[in-house]
Order: structure tokens, then sequence, then C-alpha cells
């Protein structure tokens, strides 16, 4: 109750912010900053719960992208309709991936998502219809409900994804669905013999996590009014959302918002102050220090400071 | 005493080793066997042929009248065969309590407070109950020993199959395993108990089976068994 209290709370609020005079460039890096608690919760349902480390985040987030942009230049299709053909699409990807890998565990899984990266954006830079490698220069729908620009309009459907992606990172967790992933990535043999069905959970969290980074990737588009292969299918979503978990702990749901929102919000602060590559490396610098510092991210550092106080 | 498990000609081979060679056997309901032999002999390949961990190429299995030889191990588990691992496998990121709520919940659907108090039940049987909230990470080795032995007990198999559950313990820790095993058989389990530690194996065991490279070469009573010149020769050598 308390957490769509919450969650009710922080989509109301951005919403009254979203209908204020407040600065464009604050909504333009507040769809940044929750586009990032999407990716991020997605992620950890397949990498955080389950030990699959899934490296061909790009891939997913393009595969919403290029849905959505179809969908614009075939019917003009409303954006609601695109973020969800965009996460049926990747949902529907990250079940064949999930069946293609069955046998792969650790780095070879991890090597057969990076692969798939490379994979669409060849398919991507191939195709005259989606633009090819010079990308598609786009028009943003002139009558938006509501809101003064368009990019207000995108951080509200953002926040709300990102209410979504987070509770049902919560409710895969607090469920036996959470349980069962947890055992697969502690000893996938003891699982299956322990009765979870192991195969069809890694299914089931490689759809889940595909359509919510799908989702995530289908209003990029619009939000740039451009897409193009060579940034949409950038490793550095791979990393960041991988990144992002670690920093704010894999074990339970809110670490990855946490994650999400200290390391997103710090890009934009450095983009701004410094430059946009410097972001890059802030990336690079915390997932060092994390990893060698506090392998169980701010969670693990939370919980050995509570132990140590008793 | 009717037959819960049969065998029969069952092959398994990694790439030119034949790790199994048309073993046949027959283990009746409630019964105590014990499968021994030498190292490589083939007796970690053939339990996992039964648990499903592996798929046998040639020959069958059935379970309770069941074909199973096909079966994934969850389903195998959900039929009631449970095993432990030579190796103790625990859920490390799960206290002791929820490695039990997996099978719990997975193989008889049970969860809630009911989970709780049935996990609790068999924890206390096998002396874990001090440790219900613990992680595992701070067990001792009997006690990781028992948790495996604990988790299979959880998903109420016909069947437990116990690889090795006694090695690397002391003295009265392997008797304290050799008397949670023997009450568990009171229960009615059948259990299969493969073990290194001889006294173990022919205190424990009704019938024992010996097998070296891939087939079954004795089987009869412990005393039987130990006279057997063919196992004397494959352990120790010609």
């Amino acid at each position: 109750m308390r957490f769509w209290t919450v969650s009710l709370l922080v989509v109301l609020s951005v919403i009254g912010i979203a209908l204020s005079d407040a600065n464009n460039y604050f909504f333009f890096a507040g769809f940044v900053v929750l586009q990032a608690v999407v990716l991020a919760s997605a992620w950890n349902i397949l990498g955080g719960y389950a030990g699959y480390v899934n490296f061909g985040v790009p891939a997913f987030v393009g595969a919403g992208a290029y849905t959505a942009l179809s969908l614009h230049l075939s019917f003009e299709a409303p954006l609601v309709i695109q973020i969800l053909a965009g996460a049926i699409f990747s949902g529907a990807v990250g079940f064949l991936v999930g069946l293609l890998t069955v046998r792969l565990r650790g780095i070879f899984f991890s090597i057969a998502t990076v692969s798939l990266v490379f994979i669409f954006e060849t398919l991507v830079m191939n195709s005259s219809f989606l633009g090819g490698a010079t990308g598609h220069q786009l028009t943003r729908p002139s009558d938006i409900p509501f809101f003064d620009t368009y990019t207000r309009y995108l951080v509200v459907v953002m926040v709300v994804l990102a209410v979504i992606s987070v509770a049902a990172a919560r409710f895969i967790q607090d469920s036996f669905v959470g349980r069962g992933l947890r055992a697969v990535r502690d000893s996938e043999e003891a699982a299956e013999c322990s009765g979870v069905p192991t195969l069809k959970l890694k299914l089931l969290a490689c759809s889940v996590s595909g359509a919510l980074l799908g989702a995530a990737g289908a209003p990029m588009p619009m939000y740039l009014s451009y897409i193009e292969p060579a940034s949409t299918f950038n490793l550095l979503y791979a990393v960041s959302a991988l990144a992002m978990p670690i920093i704010g702990g894999m074990s339970h749901w809110i670490g990855p918002v946490i994650g999400a929102l200290i390391l997103a919000t710090l890009q934009q602060i450095v983009t701004v102050t410094i430059s946009s590559e410097m972001n890059v490396l802030v990336v690079g610098v915390l997932l060092v220090f994390f990893v060698v510092v506090a392998p169980d991210g701010i969670l693990g550092l939370i919980k050995r400071w509570k132990a140590s106080s008793k | 005493m009717e037959s819960i498990l049969q065998i029969t000609s069952v092959s398994k081979h990694f790439g030119g080793f034949t790790a199994l060679n048309g073993v046949n056997l027959q283990v009746g309901a409630g019964e105590r066997l014990g499968l021994i032999g030498p190292n490589g002999s083939g007796k970690t390949t053939l339990i996992n042929c039964i648990s499903g961990a592996l798929v046998n190429e040639a020959g069958d299995i059935h379970f309770k009248g069941e074909h199973i030889s096909k079966l994934p191990a969850y389903q195998r588990t959900r039929r009631g065969i449970a095993r432990s691992f030579q190796i103790p496998r625990p859920f490390r990121s799960m206290t002791v309590l929820e490695n039990l709520l997996v099978p719990l919940s997975y193989v008889r659907g049970i969860s809630g407070k009911e989970a709780d108090e049935i996990a609790e039940e068999i924890l206390s049987g096998m002396g874990l109950a001090p440790k219900i909230l613990s992680e595992c990470s701070q067990l001792s080795q009997v006690e990781l020993r028992k948790l495996e032995l604990a988790r299979a007990m959880a998903a109420k198999p016909d069947l437990l199959i116990s690889d090795e559950a006694m090695a690397g313990l002391a003295g009265a820790e392997i008797d304290e395993v050799l008397a949670i095993l023997l009450s568990l058989n009171d229960q009615g389990i059948t259990i299969i108990m493969i073990e290194h530690i001889m006294q173990a194996v022919m205190s424990f065991s009704q019938r024992v089976v010996c097998l070296d490279a891939g087939q079954i070469i004795c089987e009869g009573t412990p005393n039987e068994v130990v006279a057997n010149e063919y196992v004397q020769r494959a352990y120790l050598g010609d």
C-alpha cells in the first residue's frame, strides 16, 4: 500500500511540475533519469535476480525505438501504441534470446547477448525504411493535451513507465518467481532438483526484462525528434544498465532505483557543467569504485553499517 | 518388496568415455540401498540420470511405474525424487529457512505461514532449528550437509538420493547424519546412499550395489558384497 501511495505521489508530482512553467531543460534531463530507472529495474530482473548478465541492453532499447519508429512512419500511431508495440516486440526478442541461449551461462550468455546488438544495428543500417545509417528526422505531433511542450508529456509518460517497471521488479522479487530466480542464480542444478522450472523462469525473466527495456526505448525517437543506429545501439546503455544496479545493490528492487537516480543525475550534472564525454568517465569510475569497495552496492553498505552498529 | 524404481539397460557416454554401460537396477519401496564403487565408476552419473541432471542416451528409467527418462529434473522432483549433492549447493543468498521454502512452494505449492511451519518442523528434525534464520555462509560443513537433506525432504520425496552426505565429516558427525537418514527411512522413504565411508554404507544398507567402469559388478547384502572378489579387485586392484 505504501509503495502505491509513494508511486502515486511521484507521478502526481511529476505531472504537477510538467504543468508548471519550470525550465524545459529540467524535463529534458528528467526524461533521461527516469529512463535510467526503467533500464536499471528491467536489467535487474534478469541480471540481478537470476544472475544472467545481459550486455545486449542496446539491442532491446533499439528494438523498442525502431518498432515505435516503424509504427509512426506507417500509421502515425499514437505514442502509447508505439510503446506497447515496442514492449511486445522486445519482449518477444527476449523470449527468443532465452530460448537460443538455453544452455549458456555466465560469460557465454553475456557474449551471446552483446552479439545481438551488432545484429540489430546491422539490420537497421541496411534498412532504407528505418533510415539506414543516416537515420530519420521526425516531426513531433503538434497537438499535445494539457502540456506546453512534447518533452513535458514524454516525462510524464516515462514516470509512468518507471513506476510500472519498478512495480514489476518488486512483484517478481516478492513472489515465488523471485525466489525461484534467486535459486537459479545461486545454483541452477540445485534449483532444478528443488522443483524449480529453471528454463521457464529464465524465459519469463528474459521476456519481462526485454519488454521493459523495449518500452524504455520506444519514446526515444520522439524525445530526440531524430533516430540513428550508432547512438541508439550505443553500448554505453549496456554499461549503464549494469552499473546502476551494481551501485545501488542488486538484491532488492530499490537498489537499481537508487543506483539509477544517483548515476543518471550525476551524468546529467557532469554533461551540463563539464562535458558529455566526461559522463562516460563517471560511469567507469563509479563502477570500479563499487565493484572494489562495495560489491553489494549502497544497500550492502547500509546492511553492513546496520550490522556493525548493533 | 514392491519396486519403486526400475532402471533398464541405461547407458551414458561423455565423448569417447563410457560412464554407464547397460546398467540394470531395481529399487524396492522403502529400501535402503548402498551404491558403492571406486572413483569414476559411474555412481554420480547414475544418480544424475535418475534425478534428471543428465539424460541417459539408452535404456529406460521408470519411477512408480511411470517412464521418466525424458522428464526434466524439476518434473522428477515433483514426482517424488529428491537428492542431495556431493558438494553442498545451498542457495547462498537465502537464509536456511528460505532454502526450504523453494521446494515447498515449487513442489508442494505451499507458501506463507504453513510453509514456514513445515520448514521449521523439518529443520528441527535435522537439528537445525537454532540456525533457521542464519545465512548459509554461517553454517559448518555438517550443517550444510543437513541443510541439503532438509531441502530434499521439503519436497516430500518417496525416493531420496544421498550423494556422499558424509564426505569430509568427523566420526560423531557421520553418526548424526546416519541417524537422520535412518529416521527418514523409518518414515517410509526409499533411500539410495552413495558413500565412500564403508562403515557407514555397511551399517546403513539393506542391499549394496557395486559399480565399476559403468557396470554393476556385484549386488547383495553388505557382507556378500564385501566378500566378493570382483569388488575387492575393483577397490584394491589385481
